[in-house]
């Protein structure tokens, strides 16, 4: 029977070792390098080597293929002091990674020498355990639920596509949501604005949400501005004017023509990105709208209907559910630009027939000559915001 | 071969509660809107002004905006699907 002693020895006759130094010199170089922490994730916590994936050894050989999918990148592991990271790379030597190379020592002289290292940003226990479910997501993790958390989403209308749109953003722990919103909570908005309750009908809709919110996520901070996005407004709001600054991402779930094409205009004066959903009847559309990036609003529809063709939902109905799926593409949008992952709806329109349920992707370019953010631009920060009303009743 | 024409619920009541038209070998866009105005009369009125399609509209081709190709005069081969997209603000 070997022992331990003879384990490690033929282990570290196996493997290829690299110094600390040398790691160094490559984090530095930026040389290509995957570079694998495979500690137990309290280790990880208390710090790590800039870069580093966090795979602890108990977990190696099951996440192995889908955290480093490329079997012949450079993989660089490291443990505390050489010895678990020496035993990994056998391990993935044997699930046939080519280039594997094992630090020795590790961390722990590492810190020593005071070398640069990394604290992945604080959660408390019960963050951790509250968004478990996202953190075991490779591409969310605890940094991405930091980010979340740190993130501030403006939503415009807590009505059919803000309701579920705040839920999920409040679930997924998205830090500060601002609701601007001027109505109250009537019955006839039930059918489908799902964070009110029968309990508020007569009060505030940016109240009425924020209980909601309060109960479902006390991680949450709602900003509440119960009032209706005009001209004069909008720069104050976008601008999150005392109440913490710019928001990152802005949620259109507002409900008339007048209030897209200023939103439209707001968002490229302070260069924030909208999530635009918008529902009539039976049919959807969801598209990402990224400031002088993708097409803008202006770009995809120059001009609203003029009022008689453009009934609202209060006069044609709209199919309660609806919102939910319109509304849930769009939080899902604002959570992928607040993680900087997957591929955002920028100049994809997503069409949703609930009647025919078919969803379906159109392009929409950014026209040239798009007066808002085209060549030559006639409406500018420097013009002023236009008269949306008097633009929509023409 | 047919070209399937997509129609929005808001225009469903000019085409009967279609919510798909069928049109036998249309050669561009423009002779769609011509087609179908004469199955479903008053459609054409709802797509285009004087100045061409609306502007709270956009016809698609497949995924391509006919803004972005030939407009009216994007020409047709067959089998294609049209998709009539009007602004909606809803919320």
């Amino acid at each position: 029977m070997p022992s331990y002693a003879d384990i490690i020895a033929a282990v570290r006759q196996s493997t290829t070792e690299v110094s600390l130094d040398e790691i160094k010199s490559r984090l530095e170089k930026r040389a290509p390098m995957v570079l694998v922490d495979v500690r137990e994730k309290e280790e990880f916590r208390a710090g790590f080597i800039p870069g580093a994936l966090s795979l602890p050894r108990g977990f190696l050989e099951i996440q192995a293929e889908q955290r480093l999918p490329d079997k012949n990148a450079p993989i660089v592991l490291y443990c505390a002091g050489g010895t678990r990271s020496a035993l990994a790379a056998k391990t993935l030597g044997e699930m046939g990674y080519t280039h594997v190379e094992t630090a020795n020592p590790g961390f722990v002289r590492w810190k020593d020498l005071g070398y640069p290292m990394e604290t992945p940003p604080a959660l408390t226990d019960a963050q951790r355990d509250r968004y478990g479910r996202h953190i075991l997501l490779p591409e969310v993790g605890e940094a991405g639920q930091a980010k979340l958390l740190k993130a501030r989403v403006l939503m415009l209308g807590a009505g059919g596509l803000g309701s579920p749109a705040a839920l999920y953003l409040a679930a997924a722990g998205v830090g500060t949501i601002g609701i601007v919103d001027a109505d109250t909570v009537d019955a006839s908005n039930l059918q489908r604005q799902i964070v009110h309750a029968t309990s508020r009908i007569g009060t505030p809709k940016v109240e009425s949400a924020a209980k909601t919110i309060a109960e479902l996520n006390p991680d949450v901070k709602v900003v509440a501005y119960k009032e209706r996005l005009t001209s004069d407004n909008v720069d104050r709001i976008f601008s999150g004017e005392g109440q913490g600054g710019p928001w990152d991402v802005v949620v259109d779930g507002c409900d008339n023509f007048p209030t897209r094409y200023l939103v439209n205009d707001a968002s490229l004066f302070h260069k924030i990105p909208i999530v635009h959903g918008s529902i009539f009847r039976f049919d959807g559309q969801a598209i990402t709208f990224k400031p002088f990036e993708g097409a803008c609003y202006r770009c995809m529809y120059p001009e609203p209907p003029p009022p008689h063709l453009a009934p609202s939902c209060q006069e044609a109905g709209v199919l309660g559910i609806l919102c939910g799926i319109v509304g849930t593409v769009q939080a899902t949008e604002a959570i992928k630009l607040i993680l900087g992952k997957g591929t955002s709806l920028v100049g994809r329109l997503l069409t949703y027939d609930s009647l025919g349920m078919k969803f379906r992707e159109l392009k929409v370019r950014r026209d040239p000559n798009c007066p808002a953010c085209g060549k030559n631009p006639t409406i500018t920060r420097e013009a002023g915001y236009i008269d949306y009303e008097g633009f929509c009743a023409r | 071969m047919p070209v399937i024409v997509r129609i929005p619920t808001p225009l469903r009541t000019l085409t009967g509660g279609n919510e798909e038209v069928s049109l036998e070998a249309p050669a561009t866009v423009r002779a769609v809107v011509d087609q179908l105005e004469a199955k479903h009369p008053g459609l054409k009125d709802r797509l285009l002004d004087e100045k061409g399609v609306r502007k709270f509209i956009n016809l698609y081709v497949g995924e391509e905006d006919i803004r972005f190709l030939e407009g009216l005069d994007t020409k047709l081969t067959g089998n294609e699907q049209i998709s009539i997209v009007p602004a909606i603000a809803g919320g």
